[in-house]
């Protein structure tokens, strides 16, 4: 028993969330014939080990280590703290779902081409929610965009490709305002370490440069409304594993640098900025509700879903600067539910795809009585992201709607609220289609049980994390990533 | 005074490529749009590096431009193969019109 206390506390876990996946990538790509079975067992113990790291946290609190003793600048330091570690649970929970899936997904030569980009995709996520400095957080963002591009672009096609390629283009204009942004920090402070520029930052003209600069590229990569052009093409076009992967996980590594970087150097200085987050974050709800209504195909339907579900994220920023770390807490809340959610829908969405050969929501044919855990892990998704209780999406909304209301916000009340009617209705405007029978029946195909199985089990757990907010939220706190630290004024 | 004109350099180069790649249709003009990007990014760091006089420069920005030249030609090397990809597929080295629907 001692002996299990000292290895769990002792081993450095957060090395091992990086380098395994690493190295099982390069594994996955020499020996392609069994790779759907390495990239499946290291999952599970991407999992466990990131149990071993939140367990070494609560006895030890934060995890701060510098590889080989080097530090930045030159170095590279690892860090997790609460939010972190949230992070990384999530992506190896919703990253096991679509591993299982994608085993009966793709098959062969596909097969042989997803595992070892998901593995390094996997890689590049853990590293960039580890990392301490904002330089490393650059080449990180820039793994994950360019493992995600490669993934959107498997399916081929024109549709798929040209998808791919606008993301592409996207990322890399965010990633090169990002740089230039710590260009401007590290001249400014002569530090990319984020605790120290946390000390150093003045508000000044290079700082509020350097924001507007890192804060316009991650936007993009969130796809935040106005530069939102890129997303749903590009989710909707891909496989639907990736569809899933894109929009669960990829999407939530651009918004927590983003919320790394405010939380620690930008929000004392921030200069109104917050107020511009919240209006287009209550554009980005209303005009992405509306537009995933009109849709009549799914996963088109599913990706504005996502565009008007990051909305929300983004109206935390100036209900925070009064309500502080509950709002925040309600933030991760929703980016935690939304993960588990989205990652459901679209593989449910991929279910209905396998089974009727298309993803027309008005044709979609009696799917309740022949596909029932999909239409099931679907309404349950619908649940959580419309924010009913008692699932995860209902928490995080509750939360924020609390904070406006005590802050006498009606404008983000009015928001919050329509954008759970619109989001209620284009959930039922799908599943209102699955109870009949279409117009033209299609030729079905089986779908595998576990295809169907993994969507239902992802949903349940939107679901439950509502249930488990008392477990949840004093992980958060570990090492108080909420609270804004002081910096001068 | 001259490490300052090398970085107002590097922001036009970043500017000017900006610039290029919202107006040019053409997949390998974007491309190379984007690269010019990254060599004013570059510019600006190797040029802020220099504190002037005969102080030695600081090397960590330096690390960080080759640290870059890696990511760009990795980047560069994905894009040119999905543009060819995309040539291959549709006949032309360009996006469809920026209709989402």
């Amino acid at each position: 028993m001692k002996l299990l206390q000292v290895f769990l506390t002792d081993t450095h876990w957060a090395i091992i969330l990086v380098l395994l996946p690493l190295a099982a990538a390069v594994l996955c790509f020499l020996f392609s014939r069994v790779a759907s079975f390495i990239g499946v067992t290291t999952l599970f113990a991407l999992l466990l080990s990131v149990v071993g790291l939140g367990w070494q946290m609560r006895e030890t609190g934060v995890y701060h280590h510098a590889i080989g003793g080097w530090e930045a600048p030159l170095g590279i330091g690892l860090y997790a703290d609460g939010l972190s570690l949230l992070m990384l649970a999530i992506t190896a929970l919703v990253g096991l779902g679509i591993s299982i899936y994608a085993t009966s997904y793709f098959k062969h030569q596909d097969a042989a081409r997803f595992w070892p980009l998901w593995l390094l995709l996997l890689a590049s996520l853990n590293a960039l929610y580890l990392s301490a400095d904002i330089f490393n957080l650059y080449i990180t963002l820039e793994l994950v965009g360019l493992a995600a591009v490669a993934l959107a672009s498997l399916t081929g096609g024109p549709d798929a490709l040209a998808g791919a390629m606008r993301y592409l283009l996207t990322t890399l204009l965010g990633s090169l305002a990002y740089l230039l942004g710590v260009a401007l920090l590290y001249h400014g402070y002569g530090s990319v370490d984020i605790a120290i520029l946390a000390t150093q930052a003045k508000s000044e003209p290079v700082l509020w440069v350097a924001f507007g600069l890192m804060g316009t590229g991650l936007a993009l990569k969130m796809a935040l409304v106005p530069l939102h052009f890129w997303l749903p093409a590009t989710h909707a076009n891909a496989s639907a594993p990736v569809s899933a992967l894109l929009s669960a996980l990829v999407i939530k590594g651009a918004f927590y640098i983003l919320l790394r970087l405010w939380l620690e150097i930008f929000a004392p200085h921030s200069g109104g900025a917050e107020t511009l987050f919240g209006l287009l974050g209550s554009v980005a709800v209303i005009w992405g509700s509306l537009q995933a209504l009109r849709q009549t195909r799914l996963k088109l339907l599913i990706a504005y879903s996502t565009v008007a579900q990051l909305g929300y994220l983004f109206i935390a920023f100036p209900l925070a600067t009064i309500a502080g770390a509950t709002v925040w807490i309600a933030v991760a809340y929703l980016a935690l539910s939304h993960a588990l959610a989205k990652a459901a829908m679209f593989l449910a969405a991929g279910n209905l795809i396998r089974f009727g050969g298309h993803d027309r929501i008005a044709d979609l044919d009696r799917v309740v009585q022949r596909l029932p855990l999909t239409a099931g892990a679907f309404a349950l998704a619908g649940v959580s992201i419309i924010g009913l209780p008692p699932s995860g999406g209902f928490v995080g909304k509750w939360l924020l709607l609390e904070s406006a209301l005590s802050q006498g916000r009606w404008d983000l009340v009015m928001v919050i609220l329509l954008g759970s009617l619109l989001a209620a209705a284009y959930v039922f405007k799908v599943l209102g289609r699955t109870f009949t029978k279409a117009p033209v029946s299609h030729e079905a195909h089986a779908v595998p049980a576990r295809m169907e199985w993994v969507a239902l089990l992802l949903a349940c757990g939107a679901i439950l994390l509502g249930f488990l907010a008392p477990l949840i939220i004093p992980l958060m706190d570990i090492g108080n990533p909420f609270t804004i630290s002081g910096g001068q004024p | 005074m001259s490490n300052i004109s090398f970085a107002l350099a590097g922001i036009g180069l970043f500017v000017l490529g900006l610039y290029a790649l919202i107006v040019h249709d053409h997949l390998l003009r974007k491309i190379l749009a984007i690269n010019i990007m990254g060599s004013g990014v570059s510019l600006v760091l190797v040029a802020l590096a220099k504190h002037g006089g005969d102080a030695l420069p600081d090397v960590v920005p330096h690390a960080m431009v080759i640290t870059g030249i890696v990511v760009a030609v990795s980047a560069t090397a994905v894009a040119l193969v999905l543009m060819v990809k995309l040539a291959t597929e549709t006949g032309r080295a360009m996006l469809p019109d920026d209709s989402t629907e």
